[in-house]
């Protein structure tokens, strides 16, 4: 069944058309990476699914939900959750209240004037999020300021973020951009572990290593336009997409 | 920084807090504070910048106009004071509901911006209604004269009461001046910090934080900001519709001049010097401000020759020609340095200070600790 449908959508800024009637469809339980060339389109694509960008034509269906016009708040309630290719988290405050805010949206929405209670005696949201540090290997750290992490523990615990909340969709822009290779092997290992979870995945990638080994189907975007769609295998020997994306080079 | 005090901590800092304020006749005599007047200043200004500090030290939406709750709260309270009577309690009760609508409109505009944008919306917002009271709404504020109880007022339930004299509020027969007016202010300034603890350690207080840590982060976890600073804008504008209310319990009067920006300003400085974000600077450095304009201003040359006595003539001249720009009309030229010198050296406000002198403590303490030890092993 597929979870994510999108038909015909075209986004222009000003002359540019940074995307030429795409169209995709994402198969519930799959994980599906978006690959192509710098200036190809993918963080526009991946912008209209999230609500930062609204396509000029065309539908983005998530189940039976239109995403088009929603905020980026209602379709992160409807189980859509991002990771960001620089790691977006609450700098200011500590780990377990990093995890414990995803938490409570998730279970009291998106908006509870909840003033008179403490947060800390919540036992529920807080072995929820406690569970989930252990689960990313962060317990430890749960009362450090999460400004303070390496890059690599950020990312993580953005990842964590996003899972805490069960989401139906996790989308992940170049989840490992700027990662040495054994934080970028932690990262494959962590992403694999998730998909035993069952939470479809879209990944925006350019490292051919993570692509290859987590992807069950690979759709190629150049200029705006999909190109190329298939398995990983399909997608290795496809002509085409050697000459557009990887400038004719044997890989 | 680590994880929140834990609530034995909390309600000892509360009980420290309770009983300082309520002993604070005693303890600010040496340095010539122990008078009610300034006492009460202290307590209603404290209220002021604990709501101001929900909003700016919480979510960091640094309003700009936030004496216009104020003026609002003053005048609120006084026209209860004409209609049903002397009792302040009814008094403060209007004045927060009056500022908490009159926030709800203002927040719903100026929310919509961030940053500096937010800042002067808030502030045009508040030098419309300074303007507003001084001219269109003269019915309603009495324009320059300001606004006070008239013994013509009706007065509904206790019309029949007080001869003679200055016309004062009085709870239940006990005249709120002099030390009752204190006690009275002092009693709401601790509820007022016990309610601002309970928000700080809520999930409410966790989302205002989230806002001021990063709101893109907050929109893609499912959370809907706008409501969330819309709420503590509103919480915050009851803090200062209340502690305008308790301006005019003591001397039933309210004049625009109390919305105007540099009353707004105060406030900023007030929680900065303190410590924003922190639950006792803003209460602290409503204190150090409110003592500077009092004792300060009042020195004059004289008492300056008489600091300075002790100095050879020739300079004693010097000295005090140069401190006295400091005081007197030159209070504010004090506060100033002093301020540059918090911001400069200590940007976290007084309470930074504190826990810097703490940790010295803690460490030296632990050195010596370790001192001790060394010779047994």
């Amino acid at each position: 069944m597929e979870i994510l449908k999108v038909q015909g959508v075209n986004k222009a800024f000003g002359g540019l058309r940074a995307l030429n009637d795409v169209n995709l469809s994402v198969e519930e339980g799959t994980v599906h990476a978006i690959i192509g060339p710098n200036g190809a389109g993918k963080s526009t694509l991946l912008n209209c699914f999230v609500g930062r960008l609204i396509p000029d034509t065309g539908s983005v269906m998530f189940g039976n939900t239109s995403l088009i016009g929603l905020k980026a708040h209602e379709i992160n309630q409807a189980g859509v959750s991002r990771v960001f290719q620089t790691p977006e988290i609450f700098g200011d405050l500590t780990l377990l209240e990093n995890i414990m805010i995803p938490t409570m949206a998730r279970r009291d929405g998106e908006f509870a004037l909840k003033a008179w209670g403490r947060v800390d005696q919540d036992a529920e949201i807080r072995d929820r999020s406690m569970h989930m540090l252990e689960d990313v290997g962060l317990a430890s750290k749960k009362d450090m300021i999460a400004g303070s992490l390496s890059r690599g523990d950020k990312r993580r615990l953005e990842l964590a973020m996003c899972l805490v909340q069960d989401p139906k969709l996790l989308l992940l822009d170049e989840p490992t951009a700027g990662m040495s290779r054994a934080d970028t092997n932690n990262t494959i290992d962590l992403l694999k572990r998730i998909g035993e979870r069952g939470i479809t995945k879209i990944v925006i990638e350019h490292d051919m290593h993570v692509v290859f080994s987590l992807a069950n189907k690979i759709s190629v975007l150049a200029q705006g336009t999909v190109i190329a769609e298939g398995t990983p295998q399909e997608i290795k020997g496809d002509p085409r997409v050697q000459e557009a994306y990887l400038g004719g080079a044997h890989l | 920084m680590s994880a929140t005090p834990t609530p034995t901590r909390d309600l000892l800092m509360f009980v420290v807090f309770a009983a300082a304020v309520l002993t604070m006749p005693m303890w600010l005599a040496p340095i010539g504070a122990g008078y009610p007047d300034l006492l009460q200043k202290f307590a209603i200004y404290g209220l002021f910048a604990t709501g101001f500090n929900l909003l700016f030290g919480l979510t960091g939406y640094l309003s700009f106009g936030h004496a216009a709750f104020l003026g609002v709260g003053s005048y609120t309270a006084v026209w209860t004071f004409k209609l049903l009577g002397m009792n302040p309690i009814p008094a403060a009760i209007m004045a927060i509901a009056a500022s908490g609508i009159f926030a709800v409109a203002i927040g719903f505009v100026s929310l919509r911006r961030s940053g500096i944008y937010f800042s002067i919306l808030t502030l045009a917002f508040a030098q419309m209604s300074y303007n507003l009271a001084y001219s269109v709404l003269t019915p309603i504020t009495n324009g320059e004269t300001g606004l006070r109880v008239l013994r013509s007022d009706p007065r509904l339930f206790d019309a029949a009461g007080q001869g003679d004299g200055p016309l004062v509020s009085t709870l239940f027969g006990i005249e709120m001046s002099g030390y009752p007016g204190f006690y009275f202010c002092a009693v709401l300034l601790i509820i007022g910090f016990f309610i601002a603890q309970r928000i700080f350690r809520s999930p409410f207080g966790t989302m205002l934080r989230a806002v001021k840590s990063n709101q893109n982060r907050m929109n893609y976890t499912g959370l809907n900001p706008r409501p969330y600073t819309l709420a503590a804008f509103v919480i915050s504008g009851m803090y200062a519709g209340l502690a305008g209310a308790l301006l005019c319990i003591t001397d039933p009067l309210a004049g625009a001049e109390r919305m105007q920006w540099t009353a707004s300003g105060e406030v900023v400085l007030m929680t900065i010097l303190g410590g924003m974000g922190t639950l006792l600077g803003p209460i602290l450095g409503a204190g150090l401000i409110k003592y500077f304009e009092n004792i300060f201003s009042a020195f004059n040359e004289q008492t300056l020759h008489r600091i300075f006595g002790f100095l050879p003539d020739f300079l004693e001249t010097p000295v005090v020609a140069i401190t006295s720009l400091f005081v007197g009309e030159g209070w504010q030229l004090t506060l100033g340095v002093l301020f540059m010198l918090i911001v400069i050296f200590l940007p976290g406000g007084i309470m930074e200070g504190f826990s810097r002198i703490g940790r010295m403590f803690r460490r030296s303490s632990g050195a010596k600790g370790s001192h001790q030890t060394a010779p047994a092993e």
